[in-house]
């Protein structure tokens, strides 16, 4: 029964990882033949692309850089990149799986289209182009405005701008922002449909036998929510924890179910609680609720202290500096921990490379026992820390309402 | 898309996605949950408080009994005692009485046989004297049936009496 409902709870994922171990198999069987490659690659949810030869980036075969491919992989990206077919070859692939960019520019308004429009880099879309995960645009009468084959550095050497929030609120002519559905937002609606998922059909089945001990996934998760409730949010904030916690349980299993998804392999490595915007805009939420819910006792203790009064110059400044550093510091530390971890573990596979780059493919096989060695642990080091930083915020976070609704007597 | 630098439209959709997930948890997980969770810990703490008030009551209940019990037994044994008490008391009675009826028939028997004893000795005393006088009237018969020994005896008599 209880087997069951976890598969049941965790099928998205099932099948997100059966069907990239299956479009893998077929890729790779047809490997040789360039032509049955392209086509089972020209799948309607599969992109696969082929890198040009005049790409002046990507015109020799490259020594493999482990800087460049780490930063690949924990920053965003506007698709998800699956795998590189024939790399360093004329006939290089990139199967992704594409994503909606979603622009809007002071020009032309909004523009809606797929990741896979840009193929890679080398074709231009309504003058946007994307170079190295960023989006640029071209000006009007940039030659290569709509090019299907384009050397990025060329084109922008003839006039583009950059995305600008402040530009699009001035009318400057070819101000835009990009609220792409990146790799990094996909991560978070998944994380968002999986909590909306698993609790409410929790909820559900505990209004269904209210008075019954817990079943399936809910015996999983009522563990959890009770050790939020009981030793997070009750000895945190104090006797008026109830108003916080559905704050506290949201944010914890945010964090969590957002670490542990990051930590699943093959489906595109989501970086979300690794990514500084999703750590920052926690972080405001956290410092917006405990100023917004701070009495008077906390105003009086960041603004006049109990301490004499010569001390004030020195004091209220560092009390108000505290104010806006808890919440950086809160923001730095998810997004350190989590992206240092996948560092690690790239870092680690990135030695086999290097390695056999440097020594030969037999020192690369002898490197890679070691490293996988490595990498393993500190995966399974990761899924403490996933769990552990959700932990962290979440205390904290208690502990920033707990004084900021503390009551003296 | 720096590492260091938060981009614009994640924060954007970030922002929306968790007021979404907070909101809607909020709404409609949470408090079911929490609400459950309170309610089926009340119930196991008041069970539990039942339990235990039932377990010192039935304490309390067994104590009674005991107690009870060992009443029944000291009154049974105080019974028992008395009961037996007054069967000694009875037999020792129903003994003097008899020792006393017997020593009554005995001397009442021993009065009857002292009677009857001197009855007869008195009657025995009679046969005796009119044996005496038959017998003696015999011999006189017998020894004045001749007018010779009518008197010698005459003489005898004579003799014994003394002129004097």
């Amino acid at each position: 029964m209880q087997k069951h409902s976890i598969y049941k709870a965790f099928k998205p994922f099932f099948l997100l990882v059966t069907l990239a171990f299956l479009t893998s198999g077929s890729l790779l069987a047809s490997q040789d033949s360039d032509v049955l490659a392209a086509d089972s690659t020209e799948d309607a949810t599969i992109e696969s692309h082929e890198m040009h030869a005049s790409d002046d980036s990507h015109d020799a075969p490259q020594a493999f850089n482990a800087g460049d491919m780490i930063m690949h992989h924990v920053t965003d990206a506007h698709d998800i990149h699956m795998f590189t077919l024939h790399e360093n070859t004329p006939e290089e692939h990139h199967v992704t799986i594409p994503l909606p960019i979603i622009l809007f520019s002071v020009d032309d308004g909004l523009s809606v289209f797929m990741s896979s429009a840009f193929h890679h880099g080398q074709a231009a879309k309504k003058r946007y182009i994307l170079n190295h995960g960023h989006i640029y645009r071209l000006g009007e009468n940039n030659p290569f405005a709509e090019s299907e084959k384009l050397n990025a550095t060329e084109a922008l050497s003839m006039g583009y701008s950059e995305e600008s929030l402040m530009g699009v609120f001035k009318g400057e002519p070819g101000a835009f922002f990009d609220i792409s559905i990146t790799k990094t937002t996909f991560g978070i609606l998944l994380t968002v449909f999986i909590m909306f998922f698993v609790f409410i059909s929790i909820a559900k089945s505990y209004k269904r036998s209210p008075n019954e001990a817990p079943k399936g996934m809910q015996s999983l998760m009522e563990p959890i929510i009770l050790f939020v409730r009981d030793e997070i949010a009750k000895p945190s904030v104090g006797p008026r924890y109830e108003k916080f916690l559905p704050y506290l349980l949201t944010i914890f299993f945010f964090i969590w179910t957002a670490n542990m998804l990051g930590l699943i392999p093959f489906i595109g490595g989501f970086n979300v609680t690794g990514n500084i915007a999703v750590t920052l805009v926690l972080a405001l939420f956290t410092f917006a609720i405990t100023n917004l819910s701070g009495n008077k006792y906390y105003w009086k203790h960041v603004l006049a202290p109990d301490i004499p009064v010569w001390l004030y110059p020195l004091m209220i400044p560092i009390e108000i500096m505290g104010v806006f550093i808890k919440p950086i510091v809160l923001c730095a530390r998810l997004f350190a921990n989590i992206t240092a971890g996948h560092i690690i573990i790239l870092a680690f596979m990135s030695l086999i490379f290097i390695f056999a780059n440097q020594y030969g493919t037999g020192a690369g096989f002898g490197v890679s026992i070691v490293s996988l060695a490595f990498a393993i642990f500190m995966n399974i080091m990761e899924i403490l820390v996933a769990f552990l930083q959700a932990y962290v915020f979440t205390l904290l976070s208690a502990l920033y309402f707990g004084a900021a609704v503390e009551e003296h007597h | 898309m720096g590492l260091v630098t938060p981009g614009l439209g994640l924060i954007f959709w970030m922002t929306i996605a968790f007021l979404v997930v907070w909101i809607g948890l909020g709404k409609f997980a949470w408090p079911s949950i929490l609400e459950t969770i309170k309610e089926r810990e009340e119930s196991i703490k008041n069970a539990l408080a039942s339990a235990e008030n039932a377990r010192t009551e039935m304490a309390k209940l067994q104590s009674e009994n005991e107690a009870i019990l060992k009443q029944a037994r000291e009154e049974r044994d105080v019974i028992l005692k008395e009961g037996k008490e007054i069967k000694e008391k009875m037999i020792a009675d129903a003994k003097g009485q008899a020792q006393a009826e017997a020593d009554k028939i005995v001397a009442s028997a021993r009065e009857n046989i002292e009677t009857e004893k001197t009855a007869a000795m008195a009657e025995i005393k009679n046969h005796v004297a009119a044996l005496s006088i038959d017998i003696a009237e015999k011999i006189l018969k017998n020894e004045l049936s001749d007018a010779a020994k009518q008197k010698q005896l005459v003489d005898n008599l004579l003799g014994d009496i003394k002129l004097n």
